[in-house]
């Protein structure tokens, strides 16, 4: 559906130095699916959100919709944002203060020349009003309108001339935190209802693992990583990825040797706690350089030794109590990893304690 | 659309100063010789003394009348930002009447006050200390940066006030809790940290006094006493006028202002340094002064009296008498309205009004709308030369008013497109000189217009015009709305460069009133005057009001 090619784009910044914003991306977003892109800021996600709207002009590549190409490099094609029929919705929302809700939603259908009736325009902003709950609003003063309104007056704007493709630039960000979550439900119940396709950027993990069917985690750039949002937490394939999306333990060592076991191959690594057994994931050669990737709830605790391999016995340094759960701070030789239990586990600081590690979970990245 | 506003823009600043410096290097053209090239323009103008002179007259004067000025509304602006001193809230309020006043009743109200022959100021003086001479004389250097200095200072306590409103208060409040008293808090910590703005301060006014013509001619050339502005008005109207000897005084004056100008820029983009402004909210402390603060209310009252009170007071009083006699008895009951009755029955009154009032709405619309989209291109895209765009569209703020009008003149009369003694010559004139106004009010507006509340109208499928039109234009209406009444203001005042462009046909106000005083018809400029200030000031009120019902946030 939407279709994008070794995209590239630089501009000069103040002092003068250019900034490589976006470096060779490329992905393909399917009819109907939502796809984010990922990353601290930036990174070049809203370059290249931009670059597909066509609110900035990139510097290489190829962008089409449906086959539509709205933007080529290499035949210097260029289709204004305005001709691009696509929705956005804005970081800051951008609501026009000059207009109220009614009036803000019907402006998409009322310039363009497209030439709709002022009934049609009435009926088509309403239904659009009513999908995101704003109907009985819509004679208000856009300003009046509370910070979770807004957002979705704008989400209506993108709505309401049935775009081929939404764009959402961090359209959460400026919400507190109570209601971003109840925001991430709407949004994916509209979403999913109306199966329109979908790009949103954001810097948030939770979100973008909430929220999409597929992710591309983006550094300095460059796309690290594209998979579904379980593949992207739990098989992370670089230390970026793996860092950037949730919290990690990175436990650095050597690859001795891998081992054949009942339920596939696996990796055993030299590191200063010890020999840890992994499940291999990437083609891993002996003596190669690694960082163990651990997510704090794969670190399981007890207080009696358990059955099974990867088991050393460490030290409680520190407990954070978070409500729903304790984050541990265990000392085990010389490392500390941290690990995030269920509250019924209550250990005292400075009481021994064994970490078992799961094969499974452990996610060997080679060290570049 | 777009292209059109920056040619239109361009040929506008650029145009007048290229004729005038090419003007400035020929002989005057008469009806038996072509004119041609010449060096000696500039040989006449700075092979004499007595240009040196001028010079130095011109410097001394602007320089006491901005310093002046600027002590006198920094001295206001820090009582009224930053101590308890009662009623300054009225003050505040009223510190902007002054502004509608225009410079040349200002000056005629202060020979009416204080001229050495019939100055009320020197007769009351003088019967009641029994003094054998007038203890005033506007008529003398001292006069004129009296008169002028007073004239600016409302801008400098303007200027002054929004420097000190944007001091982080607890830079001060740190001074005083190691222990150093008010003025030592006052000098050695608000006056340094506001230094940047002091000197952009003492810079624009400079460039303001030493532009400014009513002064120097109502009160210098009398006497003798000539700088810049008046000789280059002098060269005009000799006989034959020196149009090449007037176009080499304008270019060092220009010279002498565009230095100034570019300093203050300069100034103001390095201004971040001092870092006083935190873009926090905060309310500033203020000083307690104790008992002084009768005697600072008192400097306020007294202030007033001088720039509005007393003015208006004698301009009123001039107004109902036959021919001008001082405040007595006597005079009282020889009151009369035949200067009103003279004033409506002016011939071609009806005419004058209206060219002012059509001269002043049509520059002021055309002002901000060339410049919202002029500032749009500065400030919200990308296109490598907008700041040259913005430097060309700032230009004539360099130009002096008579200095602009000379070069206008020039440039029409050499390029025969039919505008010349016409209405349009001024309203071209009137455009050019405001123009930079119109961009510093459209631009404050411009910035504050998120970047995505545009795109988000492209998104939604509006072409620019369209999203120029929907979106820019009805977000930017404060700055629009503001500027437009500001620029239509000056405009109506506006004397120097009208008094070389106007032809009998395209008279306007103010110069009827010059006019009037050439004649020697004082009370009928001082009716002319009351008149005018009144239907200013209502003006402004209305503006006022429309401005607070239509959502202008000052």
């Amino acid at each position: 559906m939407l279709k994008i090619e070794g995209l590239s784009t630089e501009y000069p910044n103040d002092k003068g130095q250019i900034i490589k914003a976006a470096q060779d991306v490329s992905f393909t977003v399917a009819e109907g699916r939502l796809f984010t892109l990922l990353g601290p800021s930036g990174c070049g996600k809203t370059t290249t959100l931009r670059s597909i709207a066509g609110l900035e002009r990139p510097r290489a590549g190829e962008i089409s919709v449906n086959g539509r190409v709205v933007y080529s490099s290499s035949t210097g094609v260029f289709v204004s944002p305005n001709r691009r029929g696509f929705g956005m919705v804005f970081q800051s929302y951008a609501i026009w203060p000059h207009m109220n809700v009614f009036q803000n939603a019907a402006f998409p259908l009322e310039v363009g020349g497209r030439g709709y009736s002022r009934k049609k325009i009435r009926e088509n902003v309403m239904r659009v009003l009513s999908a995101v709950q704003l109907d009985h609003l819509a004679e208000r003063e856009a300003t009046k309108l509370s910070g979770g309104q807004q957002q979705r007056l704008a989400l209506a704007r993108a709505l309401v001339m049935e775009p081929a493709l939404l764009l959402l630039d961090e359209p959460l960000s400026n919400l507190d935190a109570k209601l971003r979550e109840k925001m991430r439900f709407e949004l994916k119940r509209l979403q999913r209802d109306l199966r329109i396709t979908t790009v949103y950027v954001t810097h948030d993990q939770s979100e973008a693992l909430a929220l999409s069917h597929e992710i591309a985690v983006m550094n300095e750039g460059r796309i690290q990583q594209i998979g579904s949002p379980r593949d992207i937490y739990e098989r992370p394939l670089n230390q970026f990825v793996a860092d950037f999306v949730g919290t990690s333990n990175f436990i650095e060592g050597t690859v001795l040797r891998r081992e054949s076991t009942t339920d596939g191959s696996c990796d055993v690594v030299r590191t200063e706690i010890g020999d840890v057994t992994v499940s291999a994931v990437q083609e891993l050669h002996p003596d190669e350089r690694v960082a163990l990737s651990v997510r704090p709830e794969d670190v399981e605790l007890s207080e009696a030794r358990p059955a099974g391999s990867n088991v050393w016995e460490g030290r409680v340094e520190q407990k954070v109590f978070l409500g729903e759960a304790v984050d541990f701070r265990v000392t085990v030789g010389s490392r500390t990893l941290l690990s995030r239990r269920h509250p019924t586990l209550r250990t005292k600081v400075g009481e021994a304690i064994f970490v078992q590690l799961n094969p499974q979970k452990c996610v060997a990245l080679k060290v570049a | 659309m777009i292209g059109a506003c920056v040619a239109f823009t361009v040929y506008i600043a650029v145009i007048p100063l290229g004729f005038l410096l090419w003007q400035s290097f020929r002989t005057p053209q008469t009806a038996a010789t072509a004119a041609v090239f010449t060096l000696g323009n500039y040989a006449a103008a700075y092979g004499s003394a007595d240009t040196w002179r001028l010079f130095g007259t011109s410097i001394r004067f602007a320089l006491g009348a901005s310093l002046f000025a600027f002590v006198l509304g920094t001295t206001l602006a820090w009582m009224n930002e930053r101590t308890n001193t009662p009623f300054k809230s009225i003050f505040f309020a009223l510190s902007l009447i002054p502004l509608v006043i225009p410079s040349i009743l200002f000056t005629v109200a202060w020979i009416l006050l204080a001229s050495p022959q019939i100055g009320i100021v020197n007769l009351v003086m003088q019967s009641w200390f029994g003094l054998t001479e007038a203890p005033f004389d506007i008529y003398s250097l001292g006069g004129m940066i009296w008169v002028d200095g007073l004239h600016y200072s409302p801008m400098a306590f303007l200027l002054m006030s929004a420097a000190f409103r944007a001091m982080d208060p607890s830079l001060e409040e740190s001074a005083t809790m190691s222990g150093a008293s008010i003025l030592q808090v006052a000098w050695r910590v608000t006056l340094r940290l506001t230094w940047p703005a002091i000197f952009a301060t003492i810079l624009i006014l400079f460039v303001r006094s030493i532009e400014s013509f009513e002064v120097p001619a109502l009160l210098g050339l009398p006497v003798g006493i000539e700088v810049f502005t008046s000789s280059i008005y002098q060269a005009v109207h000799r006989y034959p006028s020196q149009v090449g000897l007037a176009s080499a005084y304008a270019v060092a004056l220009l010279a002498i202002t565009t230095a100034g100008v570019y300093f203050v820029s300069r100034l103001s983009s390095r201004g971040s340094k001092y870092a006083t402004m935190t873009g926090k909210g905060f309310r500033p402390r203020q000083i307690d002064l104790g008992r002084w603060r009768w005697f600072t209310a008192a400097v306020f009252i007294v202030y007033f009296v001088l720039i509005v009170v007393l003015p208006f007071a004698v301009l009123l009083w001039s107004s109902f008498q036959r021919f001008y006699s001082v405040p007595s008895m006597e005079a009282l009951r020889n009151l009369t309205l035949d200067p009103y009755r003279f004033i409506f029955t002016y011939p071609d009154l009806g005419r004058t009004v209206w060219n002012s009032f059509v001269l002043s709405f049509g520059s002021a619309t055309i002002v901000m709308l060339v410049t919202s989209v002029i500032c749009w291109i500065v400030v919200k895209t990308k296109l490598p030369g907008r700041w040259l765009l913005d430097n060309i569209a700032s230009l004539p703020m360099v130009f002096p008013g008579l200095v602009l009008g000379l070069s206008i003149m020039i440039f029409y009369l050499n390029v025969d497109v039919g505008v010349y003694g016409t209405i349009w010559i001024m309203f071209i004139a009137y455009i050019t000189r405001f123009m930079p106004y119109g961009l510093r009010y459209n631009t404050t507006s411009m910035l504050q217009i998120h970047k995505e509340l545009e795109e988000s109208a492209a998104m939604s499928g509006a072409s620019w015009f369209t999203a120029f039109r929907r979106i820019i234009l009805p977000l930017l209406k404060p700055g629009l709305l503001a500027g437009w009444i500001y620029v239509m203001i000056v405009s109506i005042r506006e004397l120097s460069t009208s008094i070389l462009l106007y032809s009998p046909d395209t008279q306007v106000v103010s110069i009827v009133i010059w006019q009037l005083w050439e004649n020697g018809q004082y009370v009928e400029l001082s009716a002319l005057g009351v008149l005018f200030i009144t239907t200013l000031f209502v003006l402004v009120l209305v503006a006022r009001w429309l401005g607070n019902k239509y959502g202008v946030k000052e």
